[in-house]
């Protein structure tokens, strides 16, 4: 098994999002934001300093911290 | 008949200010939604003949309870009577703005959607199919481009609809979320049951929110269903059940559903012209977000807002001040005229409030431009890329990275203001490091504290030495680099120490944010924009200045001078007036000096004669000026005639005594004042610090604006009666270096290290007190810079001649223990839990 997280995909590097681990409003932002199960999201580039991470989820651009990434459970692709 | 409400809902970026300031125009005012401090924006306009009042609701992507912009936006939604629902959308980016969409759909309420920014969406090849997707969502579609002017009159004709018909929205909820049929049915049921909730509350919405877990709903339901504990306990098992059968929580489900089928009516209804280009936004930020590029452009950008508010803004004010002056000028005009040496205390008064008023309009062109910036960078879309490059350096100091604004606007770059710095905290989406941004901001090195550090520089810090590496250097380029550097490195471990205490259990929210495409900025927005902050600005800040200014009136004035005292400034007079008249005496030109009050006339004649030549008058007006009294002019202008330069030599003479009488007066007074009274009785715990007690009364006032300082300490270091105009041309700092023999280097550096940390000025906690919606928060942004600052400067002080240090030697020593404390807290993690 591959369980990976978003926050363990290299810049350039895609995986589909299997679950989302974590309760409430963390949860609900990263869905509103179009991080839920299903969706293939592809990191784009890190910060300067390596954190945060931008992502792009089906054309959506979201820009989170590698603390947050931790909870997007993906499968590398 | 009773006024129409319409509502205006949208996501951040999808233009809803722009459409709210098309309808509205300048009909505008913002409000507090109660108990939290989101504003709240409305505004009204007239449509055949009846009056329309508008609620601009907060940008959210969503409509849950965890944050209070969220809850606002429901909470107007169910329970004010509203006649139309305006959700404004991204039309290119249709996707990501349904998923608002639906949930808007399932509180069925009269929705209208206002596609925007069609302009865009047709740049970008989008095509949409406007009736099928009306069909599909059982609402009113309009387009609308208004930054073009494009749809207005549309949505306008649409309002009116709606408002007519009334027809709600509705969504089959149980189609929407198929997995949850089971559970919602037997929800409505219940929910349906209760009396209190019929017709109150959309039922299959509360259903869905309940099986959501919504903490908000609960607390509704606890307050109204009578069954409430057994509907309650029934959504649980529910939610439990689901989660074991489905492997996935149910709110998860429910917004992943939410999105897929926005996904699914986004790909049917619109179509898009693939390109296999990345789009324009991604391929500029490969330049503005890489590793080495990104961060020299955040500088030049910095440095361009510095540069333009702070450089060009001040030279903008040698425009604008000339008109604050006229003011004043003319309130000296319509005042009572000043006597010899006793002024009319309402022109006192007034011309006091008048000046502390002008000092803060004075700031209105830097303000101006300043807002205009921010608007342009709100706009543009690349504040969320500053946070994206700055977030791991301030988050590891509990700030965000979107701290970085306001740290610009309040002084990280040598000058600033803390006024606007704290109301640009206000993006900040997570609590926690808001109110650390908020409470720090202060310490940051504002335009108005510089004046006092220039001051204290060119006094005490005027020497070369010769240092390691860099030769031999002027003290005044380090100690400036020093306070500058400084305040940063109390800014940082401070905000992190607090974050570690007192701001441990607030709420924080997740570092998790969208990029928006860029956008050129409009003339129009930006303008707009920064109008309506200025507007604000001076409303919310005007006020509180001019309370304080009167409170300090009074505290710098009364109890005056005692009877004694008075008796002996009149008799000074009456003899410089008499030996004045019988100078005058006899004299062909003196003919119309025979009263003290045509003495005063003279002397008033020859100050306006001044102020005429001043404002480069020209040769008529001189004229003009002249002919008023011809006796007076030959006085005060004839270099030729021996007995008007003989009378004139006696004038100046005169005025001289004036002059000193005056400001010795106003010393005497601020001496005894009741301000001068505290600042003798905090002189024994502040002696530790090394401030005498004239420094006390000068840091008192600072309170009313920071400016204060240095002409406190002007009108305290008064010039010494007496001997001739020579002194007069004295500086302060010529002035306080002769008086304040005793006082060193060492003195001035801990002065300036208080300053640094100086609890904010008046106007600054009063915007602390609005954006944070707390007295208590207020109150700590007050006092514990206060003590701070005092334990700093009794440190270099105290420590500093235990030790027998000089200014200089002290301020390295004491430089390290902020930088240490910096990297020590910097090196701790903390995590957040969810």
């Amino acid at each position: 098994m591959n369980e990976a997280t978003l926050a363990d995909l290299a810049p350039g590097e895609s995986g589909q999002i299997m679950e989302i681990e974590g309760r409430g409003i963390l949860a609900q932002r990263l869905v509103d934001m179009g991080l839920y199960p299903g969706v293939t999201a592809k990191v784009v580039r890190r910060a300067p300093l390596g954190d945060p991470i931008e992502v792009d989820a089906e054309g959506t651009f979201v820009n989170l911290r590698h603390e947050e990434a931790r909870f997007v459970k993906v499968k590398k692709l | 008949m009773a006024k129409k409400t319409i509502a205006l809902a949208g996501q951040p970026n999808s233009g809803k200010s722009t459409v709210f300031n098309s309808l509205t125009g300048a009909k505008q005012f913002v409000a507090n939604y109660p108990g939290v401090t989101v504003d709240k924006m409305m505004g009204w306009y007239k449509q055949n003949g009846e009056d329309v009042e508008v609620i601009d609701l907060p940008g959210t992507y969503s409509l849950t309870s965890y944050s209070p912009e969220e809850r606002v936006t429901r909470d107007v939604l169910l329970c004010e009577p509203i006649s139309a629902v305006v959700n404004v959308i991204d039309a290119a980016n249709l996707k990501r703005s349904l998923y608002l969409t639906l949930q808007l759909l399932e509180m069925e309420i009269p929705l209208i959607l206002d596609l925007n920014m069609m302009d865009v969406a047709e740049k970008l090849g989008v095509s949409i199919d406007i009736p099928g997707l009306s069909r599909e969502l059982g609402a009113p579609v309009v387009t609308t481009a208004i930054t073009q002017g494009r749809g207005r009159e549309d949505l306008l004709q649409a309002i009116a609809d709606m408002s007519q018909s009334g027809v709600r929205a509705s969504l089959a909820v149980c189609e929407l979320y198929p997995d949850l049929k089971g559970a919602l049915d037997d929800l409505e049921v219940l929910l349906s049951r209760e009396e209190s909730l019929k017709g109150a509350f959309p039922i299959s919405w509360l259903a869905v929110k309940l099986m959501e877990g919504d903490p908000a709903v609960a607390t509704l339901l606890r307050g109204k269903a009578k069954e409430s504990a057994s509907v309650l306990a029934r959504a649980e098992e529910w939610r439990a059940q689901f989660e074991r059968e489905k492997g996935v929580r149910a709110d998860i489900y429910v917004s992943g559903q939410r999105s897929r089928r926005a996904a699914a009516i986004a790909k049917r209804f619109a179509v898009k012209k693939e390109s296999a280009k990345a789009p324009l936004s991604e391929r500029i930020d490969r330049a503005v977000c890489n590793k080495f590029f990104g961060p020299v452009f955040l500088l030049f950008v910095i440095y361009g807002f510095y540069y333009l508010s702070f450089v060009q803004g001040y030279n903008l004010t040698h425009y604008t001040w000339p008109v604050l002056a006229g003011i004043r000028s003319f309130a000296e005009r319509i005042l009572p005229q000043p006597g010899l040496i006793d002024m009319p205390i309402v022109r006192e008064f007034v011309l006091w409030i008048v000046d502390n008023l002008n000092a803060l309009f004075n700031y209105i062109p830097i303000f101006f431009i300043l807002f205009a910036l921010i608007a342009v960078l709100e706009d543009s879309g690349y504040m969320p890329r500053i946070a994206f490059v700055l977030d791991r350096i301030l988050s590891r100091f509990g700030l965000h990275g979107q701290s970085t604004l306001p740290m610009i606007l309040g002084g990280v770059v040598l000058g600033g203001c803390a006024v606007p710095a704290v109301m640009a905290a206000k993006g900040i989406p997570d609590e926690k490091s808001k109110l650390a941004t908020i409470l720090t901001l202060p310490m940051l090195n504002c335009q108005a504290k510089l004046p006092l550090y220039f001051l204290l520089i060119g006094i005490y810090f005027n020497e070369t030495v010769r240092l390691p590496l860099l030769g031999n250097v002027n003290q005044q380029a380090i100690v400036i680099v020093f306070i500058q550097t400084i305040s940063l490195l109390f800014v940082l471990p401070i905000a992190k120490i607090l974050s570690m205490t007192v701001l441990k259990h607030k709420e924080t929210a997740p570092f998790i944010m969208e990029m928006p495409p860029y956008h050129i900025p409009t003339l129009r927005g930006v303008l707009g924009r920064a109008v309506e902050r200025i507007w604000l600005y001076v409303r919310k800040i005007t006020t509180v200045v001019a309370a304080v200014a009167v409170i300090l009136f009074v505290l710098l004035r009364f109890p005056g001078l005692s009877p004694e005292r008075k008796a002996h400034y009149e008799a000074e007079k009456d003899r410089a007036v008499r030996s004045f008249l019988d100078k005058a005496k006899g004299k062909k030109l003196g003919a119309g000096l025979k009263s003290e009050k045509d003495v005063l006339n003279l002397i008033l004649y020859q100050q306006g004669y001044r102020e005429l030549l001043k404002s480069g008058a020209s040769a008529e007006k001189k004229k003009a000026y002249g002919l008023t009294n011809s006796d007076f002019f030959e006085i005060i202008q004839n270099r030729k005639d021996s007995e008007a330069k003989a009378l004139e030599k006696e004038l100046k003479k005169l005025i001289v005594f004036r002059t000193n009488a005056l400001t010795a007066i106003r010393k005497e007074r601020i001496d005894n004042s009741l301000l001068g009274k505290a600042g003798r009785a905090l002189e024994p715990i502040s002696r530790y610090a090394g401030f005498n007690w004239r420094v006390n009364v000068a840091v008192l006032s600072t309170l009313a604006a920071k400016e204060n300082s240095v002409s406190t300490l002007g009108a305290l270091y008064i010039r010494e009666t007496g001997d001739g105009e020579s002194k007069n041309a004295d500086t302060l700092e010529q002035r306080m270096k002769r008086q304040e023999e005793d006082l060193t280097p060492l003195h001035a550096m801990a002065l300036m290290l208080f300053m640094v940390l100086c609890p904010p000025c008046l106007p600054t906690i009063m915007a602390i007190r609005v954006q944070t919606g707390s007295t208590k928060w207020m109150l700590f942004a007050f006092f514990v810079p206060l003590i701070l600052g005092l334990l700093a400067a009794v440190l270099v002080f105290s420590g500093g001649s235990a030790l027998g240090l000089t200014g200089f030697k002290a301020m390295w020593i004491f430089y390290l223990i902020p930088l240490a404390l910096t990297i020590l807290l910097g090196l701790i993690k903390t995590k957040r839990t969810y």
